[in-house]
Parts: structure tokens; C-alpha cells; sequence
């Protein structure tokens, strides 16, 4: 089998494996919590047998492994059990809904702002990167340095709050809440997501850019570059034909890295934006101690993650010249 | 067909006046070529040699009118078949480098892009300036393989830097500089990474084809013999300043500065062989291999008597090196056992007691490496004083001193680090650590290969003597004879993992020899411009007549 | 040098005749300085971010050692005056529950602060040792299994762990400081074992381990001596990624706890002033100020950081 194929599957399984662990520490949480968080969740005036019928309904009476395999059966399905906000308590209605009814919606969303902010960031990111390598020292590579640098150690609020003062107080360009309702027009949708989309935006192209000038400084400084040199090639040759196909692996991974780095990012401001995405639902979880929300949330941002690791991996395996064409 | 050159061979096409290059470090400039003047003819070939640091690799950078980042060509006039590079515009000097000067580097590994075919690179200057059409390069870089003696030769150049090995690549490198057949070649110390016996064909395949087409070459190395193979003039340079100038025999037969003539010097020593009965190691049949993998050791036995010097000899891969490692118990045999002092010694390292680690000791080649940056020399060698022996305090110190003075230096030297000695200085301090150990056996791995002639010398004489004065037993691991020559009383020759060959110095070096051991010996450069030529007769002899 | 000297010298003392002894060989010698010169030329050579930096890094340190001589009032103590605006009394108002802003900014300094500078010193004791020892015993199962562990405890970014396991173990600042250090150390473990590894190949190891050197010795005594400027400069890196996590967190409500003052919590709580922006600005700045406080600070830091490893790197510019 050829050894790329042959490292790609590797790579694969090993994904496979850490979505598998994964889920594991995810599913330990409930075990974590305080035996009469049963009684919390319902209030104190549940009834005994509610109580119990909740426990059994979570399975919690079954042994350890039937209650994994049934929990992990439900993810794949799409059955992540229900929320426990809404769990009527005292004799009130049960008015939980299922984590994938509140999931969906909200993961749409949160996809639709981190494509807006990757669409512009990436290009933005890999031009600033790829000049200021190239013109190292100057003016220009300066300045955008310490810009970078200053922005990439504002706490997201920080940005998403100057944003806001900026567009939104004093100038009224972009409203400060995105109030995203599901059946908004596609520009409105751009119009309201504007605000946060530019402050995650922010964030990305600094770290990305510092990381792709980086790589490419390193690229640069490689033996055969200066032997390109010696055999009278120009800049442009020097960058077009000897740099840049060895460059892919490396700034493809810089992008994957930092699309992932978004997944993160997207919490905070989701919630400083009020926005209805996938981010805000998983800290409004944790505070109450929704574990099936939590579950479900953490499932999502953790698969994406990985899977975008994964992308950067095959990337750079398919870039490497020694493993396109072996001994 | 290049329509720029002119000329018959003997003009002279390169004139170098008064070369001043700083380089910088430390915050300021600081002169590493001060003063140099190189005069080239057509067709000529001039050999620069002269010792690490002596400047010759940025001089031979200045003869394309390149400076390496962190150095600036300060002053003095480069005349190239009529034109400064010195006043000319970056873009001309461009127009020039990879079409009428070209460059082999040290390290074609490094210097191949992993992303393109070596055809590719081949021809890349050649076509960039219109020399030929892209066809006609191609096939002239097929021919130029066949010429370097380069297997499949019409194939080999659609394969990828990393799929050939070194030797291939160093001559690759060397049709690639031919390619666009320039006026000059600098060769920057081409075959120094290269095994002795892969270095002969390199060498008389970038010979022929420099004759061939009448190319004025600049050929940069330290090791004298290989220059006197190649160049018709040789230039010694130290610390960037011209030693000597003259043309190869008579700087062979008559040098005329001390310096020149110290640079011969390793090759005069030679130890008196002894024989002894007493065996301090005994390696029985030993097979080493790392984890599941071909055996790195085949059936390997070496007896090292009682203060002699056992060498072993043979080129990268031997196992050498390996069969070091596994006398100290960093690779443990996986059949057969070591012997010291007729009693067996435990495979591993951990089951070692603190005696038995204590009487081997091991001294490495690169002296940089061997030694912790932050350690001062006395905690260098205080160290092994501390825990073999148990010295603290004034006795540690006075035990310290007697050390350093052992190898001949003195008490200024004790609070240095390692940044602030010199190579031989280095190599000594480590000498010294093994010796705090009160050893009885000391392996020394390579211990000359890293410095330069005259310090190589001093090493070897101060081993010597301490193995007099002090009863030591020594197994020498290197690949240079001369070094063999010197200080050996028995000879080991490995070849792959086994023991091809074993016995006294006097019985090694004589003929009739087995085939790897001639081969061996005979890839040996000999400081005789002839030789070369001489050897390759031989071969083609015997090739002829099926020996 | 005597023009008339023997062409084959044999012995040291014929050598040392003729002009050479290995105590006169020219080395690479550079002036040794001690630590002191060296950080005074850094000093001097330092570009204006940098010095602006280590001026900022320096103040905050004052305030956090000094906060309870400075600040005028508690960190806790209440007034009967809720969002009460600028005034003399109060420098900044007080905040949604009557406390005096400033106050708590200071009292910020000193919890905000010296929390992630303890759970980033515990991160690396974690990782760091850990790391070292990896590389020390390379490729043993030691090392297999702790570098998988790792790659697997980083296959989930941090922020959406941490509040996994916040929501699991519940959120109070003591399990703040163990999760986001035990998840910390995950990326301080790579980079110790990256440089030791680097270290490790050398001889001088090896002659370290003939010689039948413990673990310890070799760790605290070989390599460690050898790290030190990455391993500084990523202490600064992972202090402001652990200080910014954590100001997220409590931003988010599942970090620091009050009724401690702590500048994540403090924006949070005054974050609603931001409407009024153009009716009272000073208002709409009260949640700024602990912001540009946690951001100002990690500029800082950055700066610092990045002037080191520019020095300790020896780039030829």
C-alpha cells in the first residue's frame, strides 16, 4: 500500500480512537455529580417516585457499560436524551425537549458565523503573513508585528466591547445584540452576525498571520533556498518555484490549527452578542448543570476540533515530497 | 553555447585584490578574511585549504560576489573575466551566478529542494538564462550523468533528492553545476561528507569532467591529500590570511612556511607495536540489534590485551561505533557476552555496579557535545572525583589540579567554560574527565576526526604518553588510517556489523590483503598529486582482467 | 618561529619549541560577563515596546504586593449606593452591588493576577517535570504513554474542557487553579520535552548516564541548565494564555467566584452599562477598565516575551 494512503488511515484510526476517549471522559460526567443532584434538578418538592422515575429514565440504575453503549448509540442516532431545564417539578408538566431540537438550530447558526469570520480572516491572515516574512524587518513587518501582538492578547471581550462601542454606541453602524430569528433573509442574517463575525475575525487573522510569517521565515532560511539563490534565480522565482511547494504543509496546518482555534474562540462571543449559537447554549448549560445539553455541546465542539486536526494532518502528508514518492 | 565567453586557457579570468569580508556576531564586525588576493587562470584549478574558521568558505562565496547573511564583503576588488563584481548591480551578479559561476555545496542533501526532480534542478539555471532549450539541457544533464559515472543515468534524474543516496546526490550537484557550462566552479569541501571509499569515484568523476570542458575551478577542503589529487595551485589560508601560495608539486615537495609544513605533521608519527597476552576485554561472539530490526553486530569478537591499543577501523555503518555501545552497556548483546578482567560483564548499564562503570570510560569526538555548556571545567572533571572516588573539598581540588596538569594545561583553564577553549583544549578537559574515573580501559571514539591537523597531532601524543605512564588500555575507533598508523599495536577492520579482519599493525598493513581491507587502505588519499591518476590504472587493470 | 626548524617534530616538547603548546591555542573566547552586565546591555538595547512593557509587568506587581495599603476601601465592603457614578469618593463609581470599583480593581490586581500566576507555576512543575523525564527516557513506555495521554488531552480545546469539567466538579476557584493547570501542563509537557529532546541526543547526557547518574541529577543538573531561555519565554506565553482563560471563564460566570474581586467577574457584572455609552460614557467605561486592565497587561507580557526570544534566538538582522 502506498505509504501515504497507508499514514492517512493511520491517522484516521488515531482519530477515531480520541473521539472514542472523548466520549468516555464526556460521559463520566454524569457520573461526577452529586448523588442527589436528582432531587436538585427537579426541586425540592419532587415526589420520591418522580425522583426514581428520572433516575430510570436517565438509566442510571443500569450497570456502567449498557449505560455507555446506550449513551453512545443515542449520539450517533441523534438522540442525545433530553434537556433537564423544563423537567417539571412538584407535579408540573414535563416540559423538557430533546438536545437535538435546541442543538440544531443553533449549530447553523454558530456554522454560519464562523464561516463569515473565516472567509475574510483566512486570505487577510495569509497575505499579511506571507509579506511580512518577505519584507522581514521593514517598517511594514514591524508595525504589523506589534499590531498582531497587541491583539492577540485582548481577551475577546475586550475586542468584541471596543467593537461595539465603536460601530454600534456611538456610530450606529451595526446593532450590539444579534437577534437572529430562523427565518431571517440571508443579507439580514450578514448584517446581524457583522459585529460578532469582525471581532472573532480580529482575533484569527493575528494568530494566523504570526504563525504563518513564522513558518515561512523558517522556510526561507533552508539550505536550498540560498542554493537557489547561488544559481541566479530572482525573488519572485526564489518564492514561486522553491518556497511555495514546500510551504503548503505548513500553512495549511497553520489555517486547520486556527479554524479549530475558532471553535473556542466563538464561546465568548456568542456570548457578549447575545447570538443563538451552539456556544452560548453550552455556558447557560454549565451554569444550571444541564449535563445532557453539556454533553451534546461538548460532543460538537470536540468532534470539530478533531476532525479539523485531522484535515491539517492529511494536508501535510499529502504535501511531503518523501512520502508522495518513496525510496 | 555560451556567447559571453572568450579567452584561451591561461588568461587569467579571476583576480581578487585585497578581500576584507567581516562577519557579525557578539553586537559588533569582526574581520574574517583580512587582505587576501586569489588569482585564477582559465582552466586552472585551485585548491584553498586551511583549517576551520580560516575563511576559506566565504572567500570562495566572494568569488560569485555572495556574502552569507551576517557578512558583508567590506572591501577590495573582485575582477571576473573583466567586470567588479564589487560595483556591480545585484541584478547583474545575479545574471552570472548559476551560468558562469557556479556553486556545489557541502551538503547536497540539504541543498536539493525535496519538492522537485533533480532533472529539474538539473537544468533550472541553464534554461532560466536561455543557455540551451529545455530538451537540449536535459539531454545534455543525461549525458553529464553517464560522464559522473552515475547509475541509470537516464533515469536517475526523474527521481527525487531523497530517494539517492549522498555520493549520487555530491555528483548530481556537480552535473548541475556543469550544466550551463560555466567558466568557474567553486567547490566548497564536496566529498567531506563522504565514506573514503565513495569519495575516490566522486573525486576522479568531477576531475574528468573539469578537464573536460576546461572549467577554472576553486576547490575548497581541509584534507591536504584530496587537493593534491585535484588542483594544479593551492592556496593555504589561516584566520583569513594568505599562508602560502604555489603550485601543487612544489608545495608537496618543498613547503616553505611552518605552518605548511606542520600541516603534513600527523602523518609522521608511529607507534612501536607491542605484544601482550593479558587480556582486559574480551568480546565473545557477540550479535547486537535495535529493537527487531538486522543485526547491527554479527558475531563479533575482539580481544583488547592489557595496555595496548586495539583499533577499530572501518567507514560509517561498520558498527563500530555500535560495538563501543555495547562494551559500555548502552546496547545490549543479544547473543554472546563481554568479558572484563575474564569476568562477564552485565549486558545492561543498570545492572552495572559503580566499579565496573567506573574502570571503562568513553571519550567522544565532538568535544562540544561531550561537555555541558554550563558546566565549568571543574565541575567537568570534579564530577567523576565526586562520585567514583569520593574527593570533596581541598583534596578534590588538589587531585583536580594534578588532572589538568596531566594534560597539559593549567590552573587558569579551571574556571572556564567550554564556550571559552578551543577544540584540542576541549578534547583534552574530556581526556581528563575520563581519567578522574581511575580507568582501566578507555574507549575513544573518533576522538581526532573533529580537529584539525597540528591538533590532532598533540592529541595523539598525549594519549600515548599516558598510556605509558599510567598502564592504559585503549580501543581506538576511527575511519582515518593514518590516524591507525600512528597510534595503534592491533587492527580491527569491520565491515557491516562483522569483524572481516583482524590482527597486528604490522600484519594488517602488509599485503596480501582480503578485498574490503584493500579497498579500504587503498581509498586512502596519499599526499602524491599522482596518486589518483595512479589508482584509478589499477582498478581499471584489475576490472579488465576479472581480479 | 625558528626558520631552521626539523620537519617532523615528535614529541610535545619539540612542538612547544617551535612556538606551540595547547595552552597557548587560540579559542572562541568571549568575554564572560556576569548576569548582572548581561541584563543591564539587554537593557540598553531594548526596543521602546519592550521597555514599555517590563514598566507595565513592574506596576502590576506593586499593585498585587501592595493592593490592601493602596486601595481606599475593601474589596467587599458595600455602600448603600448602587451604579453610583464618577465622583471624587468613589475614582470609578461603584458597581451593581454598591462596592467601590477602584478598589476592587486594585484587590483585582492581586487575585486576578497572582491566581494565574500560581496555576501557571503549577503547570509547569507538572509539565515541565514530567516533560523533562519523558525525554530522558525516550521512547520507553514511559514516554509512549504520556505523550499519548497528552495528544489526547489536547485533541479538546481548552476553554470547552475546562468547562466540562467545571460544570462536573463544580465551580470554585481552587478547582479553577487544578483544571486549567492540570490542562495547561498538557502543552508545557510538549515544549520541555521538544527542547530536552534536543538536549538529550548530546554526549554529554550519555556520559552523564555511563557514568550511573540518577534521574534526578540528570534532570535538574544536565538538562535543565540548558532549557532555560525557551522555557522562560513560553512561562511568559502560557501566563497570559492561562490568565486570559481564566478571565474568560469568570467572564463567562464559571470562574472566580464573588464575592472576590476579580476582573473577568467585574465585567461581567458591570457589562450592562455598555448601553448607556452615549448617554453617560464614564459609565460605559466601568466594565472597560477592568478589561483594558487584563488586556494591558498581557500586551505587556507579550512584549516582554517577544524581546526575549528575539535576544536569546541571536537573529543576524
Amino acid at each position: 500500500m502506498h505509504p501515504v494512503i497507508r499514514t492517512i488511515l493511520q491517522r484516521l484510526g488515531l482519530g477515531l480512537v480520541t473521539l472514542f476517549v472523548v466520549s468516555l471522559i464526556l460521559f463520566s460526567s454524569i457520573e461526577f455529580l452529586p448523588g442527589d443532584f436528582g432531587q436538585a434538578v427537579l426541586g425540592q418538592a419532587a415526589l420520591p417516585e418522580t425522583v426514581e422515575a428520572f433516575r430510570n429514565e436517565l438509566g442510571l440504575n443500569l450497570p456502567v457499560h449498557e449505560r455507555y453503549f446506550n449513551w453512545l448509540g443515542g449520539i450517533l442516532t441523534g438522540d442525545m436524551g433530553n434537556s433537564f431545564s423544563g423537567r417539571g417539578s412538584s407535579g408540573g408538566a414535563d416540559r423538557s425537549r430533546p438536545v437535538i431540537e435546541l442543538l440544531a438550530p443553533r449549530l447553523a447558526n454558530t456554522l454560519f458565523l464562523a464561516s463569515m469570520a473565516a472567509i475574510i480572516s483566512v486570505p487577510l491572515a495569509l497575505f499579511l503573513g506571507i509579506t511580512a516574512a518577505l519584507y522581514r524587518n521593514t517598517i511594514y513587518d514591524r508595525t504589523v508585528n506589534a499590531l498582531t501582538l497587541t491583539t492577540i492578547s485582548f481577551p475577546e471581550f475586550f475586542v468584541a466591547y471596543l467593537l461595539i462601542l465603536g460601530l454600534s454606541s456611538f456610530t450606529k453602524i451595526f446593532p450590539s445584540l444579534a437577534n437572529i430569528s430562523p427565518d431571517a433573509a440571508f443579507w439580514e442574517r450578514v448584517y446581524l452576525t457583522a459585529l460578532p463575525a469582525l471581532t472573532l475575525t480580529l482575533v484569527i487573522v493575528a494568530h494566523m498571520m504570526r504563525m504563518t510569517r513564522a513558518a515561512i521565515i523558517n522556510l526561507m532560511a533552508s539550505p536550498y533556498i540560498e542554493m537557489a539563490e547561488l544559481k541566479g534565480a530572482s525573488k519572485s522565482e526564489i518564492i514561486l518555484r522553491h518556497a511555495l511547494p514546500n510551504a503548503w504543509a505548513p500553512i495549511v496546518t497553520v489555517i486547520a490549527f486556527n479554524l479549530a482555534y475558532l471553535v473556542v474562540g466563538v464561546v465568548v462571543v456568542e456570548v457578549v452578542f447575545v447570538y443563538p449559537g451552539v456556544g452560548q447554549l453550552m455556558v447557560d448549560a454549565v451554569t444550571t448543570r444541564d449535563v445532557p445539553v453539556v454533553q451534546g455541546c461538548a460532543m460538537i465542539f470536540a468532534a470539530t476540533y478533531i476532525l479539523l486536526n485531522l484535515f491539517a494532518d492529511v494536508i501535510s502528508i499529502i504535501t511531503n515530497p518523501r512520502l508522495l514518492h518513496p525510496r | 553555447m555560451s556567447t559571453e565567453r572568450s579567452g584561451q586557457k591561461g588568461d587569467i579570468l579571476l583576480d581578487m585584490r585585497n578581500i576584507v569580508i567581516d562577519g557579525y556576531s557578539d553586537d559588533r564586525w569582526h574581520e574574517i578574511v583580512k587582505g587576501v588576493d586569489v588569482t585564477l587562470k582559465r582552466g586552472e584549478i585551485m585548491g584553498l585549504i586551511g583549517e576551520s574558521g580560516a575563511g576559506k568558505s566565504t572567500l570562495g562565496l566572494a568569488a560569485m560576489g555572495f556574502a552569507r547573511p551576517g557578512c558583508r564583503l567590506t572591501s577590495g576588488t573582485i575582477m571576473f573575466d573583466g567586470i567588479d563584481l564589487m560595483k556591480t548591480s545585484e541584478e547583474d551578479k545575479r545574471a552570472l551566478r548559476g551560468s558562469r559561476i557556479a556553486y556545489v555545496a557541502q551538503s547536497a542533501a540539504a541543498s536539493f529542494n525535496p519538492a522537485h526532480t533533480l532533472l529539474a534542478q538539473t537544468v533550472e539555471a541553464t534554461v532560466r538564462r536561455s543557455i540551451k532549450t529545455e530538451d537540449e539541457a536535459k539531454a545534455d544533464a543525461r549525458k553529464l550523468y553517464r560522464d559522473l559515472q552515475l547509475p541509470n543515468p537516464d533515469l536517475i534524474g526523474d527521481r527525487y533528492p531523497h530517494q539517492v543516496s549522498g555520493g549520487q546526490l555530491q555528483r548530481v550537484m556537480t552535473a548541475m553545476a556543469m550544466s550551463p557550462r560555466p567558466d568557474l566552479i567553486i567547490f566548497d569541501e564536496p566529498t567531506t561528507a563522504l565514506d573514503v571509499t565513495t569519495q575516490v569515484e566522486v573525486l576522479a568523476s568531477m576531475r574528468k569532467i573539469v578537464e573536460q570542458f576546461n572549467t577554472a575551478a576553486i576547490y575548497i577542503t581541509h584534507d591536504l591529500a584530496v587537493v593534491a589529487q585535484m588542483a594544479d595551485v593551492i592556496k593555504v589560508l589561516r584566520y583569513g590570511e594568505t599562508i602560502e601560495d604555489a603550485d601543487t608539486r612544489s608545495m608537496l615537495s618543498h613547503p616553505e612556511k611552518e605552518y605548511t609544513k606542520s600541516l603534513w605533521s600527523v602523518r609522521s608519527i608511529e607507534k612501536p607495536e607491542e605484544v601482550s597476552n593479558d587480556i582486559v576485554l574480551r568480546v565473545d561472539h557477540v550479535d547486537a540489534s535495535y529493537t527487531g530490526s538486522a543485526k547491527v553486530l554479527d558475531d563479533v569478537s575482539i580481544d583488547v590485551p592489557r595496555g595496548q591499543t586495539v583499533a577499530i577501523v572501518g567507514e560509517s555503518g561498520s558498527g563500530k561505533s555500535t560495538a563501543a555501545r555495547a562494551i559500555t552497556g548502552l546496547l545490549p548483546p543479544s547473543k554472546g557476552q563481554i568479558l572484563f578482567n575474564g569476568k562477564p560483564l552485565p549486558p545492561t548499564l543498570k545492572e552495572r555496579s559503580v566499579d565496573q562503570l567506573q574502570k571503562i570510560q568513553m571519550i567522544y569526538q565532538m568535544a562540544d557535545t561531550a561537555m555541558n555548556p554550563r558546566h565549568t571545567v571543574r565541575d567537568i572533571i570534579g564530577r567523576p572525583l565526586e562520585f567514583y572516588l569520593g574527593l570533596r573539598g581541598a583534596e578534590r581540588d588538589r587531585r583536580l589540579m594534578e588532572l589538568v596538569e596531566m594534560i597539559e594545561l593549567n590552573e587558569s583553564f579551571i574556571d572556564r567554560l567550554p564556550a571559552e577553549l578551543s577544540g584540542g583544549q576541549k578534547q583534552r578537559i574530556c581526556i581528563a574527565r575520563a581519567l578522574a574515573a581511575g580507568p582501566e580501559l578507555i574507549i575513544c571514539d573518533e576522538v581526532t576526526s573533529a580537529l584539525d591537523q597540528i591538533v590532532q597531532k598533540g592529541i595523539l601524543e598525549l594519549l600515548l604518553r599516558l598510556q605509558k605512564e599510567l598502564g592504559l588500555t585503549y580501543i581506538f575507533i576511527t575511519h582515518d588510517i593514518a590516524t591507525v598508523k600512528a597510534i595503534s599495536d592491533q587492527i580491527v577492520v569491520m565491515l557491516e556489523g562483522r569483524v572481516v579482519e583482524q590482527g597486528m599493525k604490522s600484519e594488517i598493513l602488509e599485503p596480501p590483503y582480503p578485498d574490503y581491507t584493500k579497498l579500504l587502505l587503498s581509498s586512502v588519499p596519499e599526499m602524491d598529486p599522482d596518486w589518483l591518476t595512479g589508482l584509478l590504472k589499477e582498478r581499471a587493470a584489475e576490472g579488465a582482467s576479472g581480479v | 618561529m625558528n626558520p631552521e626548524d626539523d620537519m617532523n617534530p615528535s614529541t610535545a616538547a619539540e612542538l612547544a619549541d617551535q612556538g606551540y603548546s595547547a595552552a597557548d591555542e587560540v579559542g572562541m573566547i568571549k568575554a564572560r560577563r556576569t548576569t548582572l552586565e548581561n541584563v543591564w546591555r539587554g537593557l540598553k538595547t531594548a526596543p521602546p515596546t519592550a521597555i514599555f512593557g517590563l514598566i507595565v509587568i513592574t506596576t502590576y506587581v506593586f499593585f498585587a504586593l501592595f493592593a490592601p495599603l493602596l486601595a481606599p476601601f475593601g474589596e467587599a465592603e458595600i455602600f448603600p449606593m448602587s451604579y453610583a457614578p464618577w465622583s471624587d469618593e468613589f475614582m470609578f463609581g461603584t458597581d451593581q452591588l454598591g462596592r467601590d470599583v477602584l478598589s476592587r480593581l486594585i484587590y483585582g490586581a492581586r487575585n486576578t493576577v497572582g491566581i494565574a500566576f500560581v496555576t501557571t507555576l503549577f503547570a509547569f512543575v507538572i509539565g515541565g517535570g514530567l516533560g523533562i523525564t519523558a525525554a530522558i527516557n525516550n521512547n520507553s513506555w514511559l514516554d509512549n504513554l504520556l505523550s499519548r495521554s497528552v495528544d489526547v488531552l489536547m485533541a479538546i480545546p481548552s476553554l470547552i474542557f475546562a468547562l466540562i469539567l467545571l460544570s462536573m466538579f463544580g465551580a470554585n476557584t481552587l478547582n479553577l487553579i487544578i483544571i486549567i493547570a492540570v490542562l495547561d501542563s498538557t502543552r508545557v509537557f510538549r515544549i520541555a520535552r521538544a527542547v530536552s529532546l534536543n538536549v538529550v541526543v548530546m554526549d554529554y547526557v550519555e556520559a552523564a548516564k555511563l557514568r550511573g547518574e540518577k534521574l534526578f541529577w540528570i534532570l535538574y543538573r544536565e538538562i535543565l541548565p540548558n532549557i532555560m531561555p525557551p522555557l522562560v519565554a513560553e512561562f511568559g506565553l502560557r501566563f497570559c494564555f492561562v490568565f486570559l482563560t481564566i478571565a474568560a471563564l469568570s467572564f463567562l460566570g464559571v470562574g472566580i467566584q464573588p464575592p472576590t474581586a476579580d476582573w473577568g467577574s467585574m465585567v461581567r457584572e458591570t457589562a450592562g452599562l455598555i448601553q448607556f455609552a452615549e448617554y453617560d460614557f464614564t459609565a460605559a467605561m466601568t466594565p472597560m477598565l477592568p478589561a483594558a486592565a487584563i488586556a494591558l497587561l498581557t500586551v505587556a507580557v507579550n512584549f516582554v516575551v517577544d524581546w526575549f526570544l528575539h535576544k536569546s534566538s541571536g537573529l543576524k538582522d
